[in-house]
């Protein structure tokens, strides 16, 4: 039995005529250590899929379960990343992590719960910035906290919402090998959301991209047997890589010409005017 | 939400992540290293002229910057220019309107008598302050005659009933204004009793928002003087004696009217505050399954304690206004009364005792706005947006 698993899981929003489908019948199942990848355009219904899934929003038909067990509301065993980070901007970077760790191991002692916050903050190497608040950081060192708030809850599988998609390309680069080397490491089951295919080729065993909203579904998925760990600049040269890489992006391509033939029944007829002359 | 982020702040904390060409880094003293990928730049230890500027700002004198940094040689072009904006210019434009005035009172007269001019209004206050210390010298007199009163009747007779009468003098301008301070500090802690807990449950509950808020427009509005007539119905129904708890009835007055005019600020932050907190707090908390008390403690209350303050501060300004008024129409004690005294005295150097009080208390108004902008910065965490 996998891991996470999906089941025709449908989501929309809003009632009556202005209803929209976002999500139509997703089927997903992640086995237990696997890094996925879920690749869309924006507006494609990313967030909506990982929020399902951290139980921040309930679907409107079919399950989700994790361990053979349906998720009831939002927990701690499934640690997730904003796309905008989300730290409290009232506390450092230790009060951050800590106010996570105090909550999900009530019963440790202060020192206990101050080692275990140290060792993620560690982890993300943001040590320096311990007593730092969020606004005098940047981008990128916000994102690691984030990261670090999520994996010292010890969750059982880590959500990532385009965790690097506000980043610049340099910092983008950096927190890529953290996450895999801290995946490597903490053997945790990752689903990550992107809108990057290169990202995805790095990192995932599995890339799957979504279709477009509404009634979004997944399309063909991908998988990656590349070793690990990936070298950036190798992976320009291997030949599996270049095919698949190519072949998801044709596929992209395909669902993005189809919105902009769906475009085309948008006609507008302009006004017969012309502009008033002075003389 | 704090995207108006410190510019300077910004640049100095800001991580270097260097790939191919190490960048110039104002912060770190060595270039950085192709091998240092995760580098977090420590912050050089600054100097401490640096500190003290940082405390200065903090308890809102942040204009004495320039002047440390040109004492200490930091690029005293700049700062010269900087105290000629800073202090130079307001200082030009109170030395012109101190002369308008001089001129305007020297050719406006009516039958109320003229208008005194700044040095009468600086002789008068100088007269205020003379007053006060005669007063006390007095007071302490009496005291020591009634002392030594009581000692030669207890040497005549040991069992003599002694008994020391309350000194009964006027109280002075510097009594009243510190009346005034302890009616306006007790009526805003009593509206912020009332303003802070049904905010927040008003924040919190949508129900309750739309049961509480019209009501809320309603009284809102309402002038100080209404409130004043109602407060001094109740009160005087319901209490009888002339001192309650130790407090003159008057002051109890006075103080419960200054608190139901300026709750209303207060209350609609509070209420605004707590229920616009960004969700994405709200989504942390429901991630770690926070319960609601310590939900409402954790992440409601500080994200929405900027807003709360600018509730307090607007309140806090709004009991000093309206307490001038009160006392003016109640003859309740205070510097509302010593105004109303001086207008019905009529002498001729009322007016200018008038123009002291006004000085008065608009300082004094300034001062408990700053001294709320300390505690603000003291205690949210969005201290760089705070004007």
């Amino acid at each position: 039995m996998a891991f996470l698993e999906l089941k025709n899981v449908s989501k929309s929003y809003g009632k009556g005529s202005s209803k929209t489908d976002v999500l139509k019948n997703i089927n997903l199942s992640v086995e237990e250590g696997e890094f996925i990848c879920i690749i869309g355009f924006s507006g494609s219904g990313k967030t909506t899929l990982i929020s399902l899934i951290a139980g921040l929003i309930e679907p409107d038909e079919g399950e989700i379960l994790l361990n053979g067990q349906p998720i009831k509301g939002p927990g701690p065993d499934r640690g997730i990343v904003f796309q905008n980070y989300s730290l409290l901007p009232w506390l450092n970077v230790f009060g951050n992590v800590g106010m996570a760790v105090k909550k999900v191991f009530p019963k440790w002692g202060k020192d206990q719960r101050a080692t275990h916050s140290k060792k993620y903050v560690d982890m993300v190497n943001l040590t320096p910035a311990l007593e730092k608040l969020p606004a005098e950081l940047s981008g990128g060192m916000k994102q690691r906290v984030s990261v670090a708030r999520a994996l010292a809850m010890n969750p059982e599988i880590l959500l990532l919402d385009e965790p690097l998609s506000a980043l610049d390309a340099l910092t983008r680069g950096t927190l890529q090998e953290e996450i895999e080397k801290i995946w490597a490491r903490e053997k945790k089951t990752v689903v990550m959301i992107t809108n990057d295919v290169d990202e995805g080729m790095l990192l995932a065993d599995r890339i799957i991209p979504l279709k477009l909203a509404p009634n979004a579904t997944f399309g063909p998925e991908y998988r990656i047997n590349i070793d690990r760990p990936r070298d950036k600049t190798a992976l320009n040269n291997n030949p599996e890589f270049k095919k698949i890489r190519n072949s998801i992006i044709k596929y992209l391509m395909e669902i993005g010409s189809e919105i902009q033939d769906n475009s085309k029944d948008l006609d507008f007829t302009l006004p017969d005017l012309k502009p008033v002359e002075f003389n | 939400m704090n995207s108006n982020l410190n510019k300077i702040e910004e640049e100095t904390t800001t991580e270097v992540i260097s790939v191919s060409e190490p960048t110039p880094s104002k912060t770190a003293k060595s270039p950085v290293k192709q091998s240092a990928q995760n580098h977090v730049p420590q912050a050089p230890k600054k100097p401490t002229y640096e500190r003290v500027i940082k405390l200065l700002k903090m308890v809102g004198l942040g204009f004495l910057e320039s002047l440390i940094r040109l004492i200490v040689g930091d690029d005293p072009k700049r700062q010269l220019k900087r105290i000629w904006l800073g202090v130079g210019v307001p200082l030009i434009a109170f030395i012109v309107f101190v002369v308008a005035w001089q001129i305007t009172a020297s050719t406006l007269k009516s039958d109320l008598g003229k208008i005194p001019s700044p040095s009468e209004v600086w002789g008068q206050s100088e007269v205020l302050w003379k007053d006060h210390v005669n007063e006390r010298k007095k007071e302490k007199a009496f005291f020591e005659r009634v002392e030594k009163r009581n000692a030669k009747l207890l040497a005549r007779n040991p069992q003599a009933k002694v008994r020391t009468p309350a000194y009964t003098g006027k109280p002075t301008f510097i009594d009243q204004i510190i009346t005034s301070l302890k009616t306006v500090f007790a009526g805003f802690l009593l509206a912020s009793f009332i303003a802070l807990p049904i905010g927040i449950f008003m924040g919190l509950s949508k129900t309750l928002r739309i049961a509480i808020n019209p009501l809320v427009q309603i009284f809102k509005p309402v002038s100080p003087v209404v409130w004043l007539l109602l407060v001094t119905m109740f009160v005087s129904a319901l209490i009888s004696q002339n001192i309650f708890l130790g407090m003159p009835k008057a002051f109890i007055i006075s103080f419960i009217s200054v608190a139901l005019c300026s709750m209303w600020p207060t209350l609609v932050n509070t209420s605004v505050g707590v229920s616009s907190v960004d969700k994405d707090f709200i989504n942390v908390a429901r991630v770690l399954r926070l319960n609601t008390w310590n939900k409402i403690v954790k992440v409601v209350l500080p994200a929405s304690l900027p807003l709360v303050f600018t509730g307090l501060r607007i309140s806090l300004s709004i009991a000093w206004m309206v307490l001038i008024a009160i006392e003016l129409l109640a003859q309740n004690p205070g510097l509302g009364k010593f105004v109303w005294d001086e207008f019905q005295n009529g002498s001729t150097d009322s007016n200018a005792k008038i123009i002291v009080a006004l000085f008065v208390i608009g300082s004094i108004g300034f001062a408990l706005d700053r001294i709320m902008v300390v505690i603000q910065k003291m205690v949210t965490f969005n201290k760089n947006d705070i004007a």
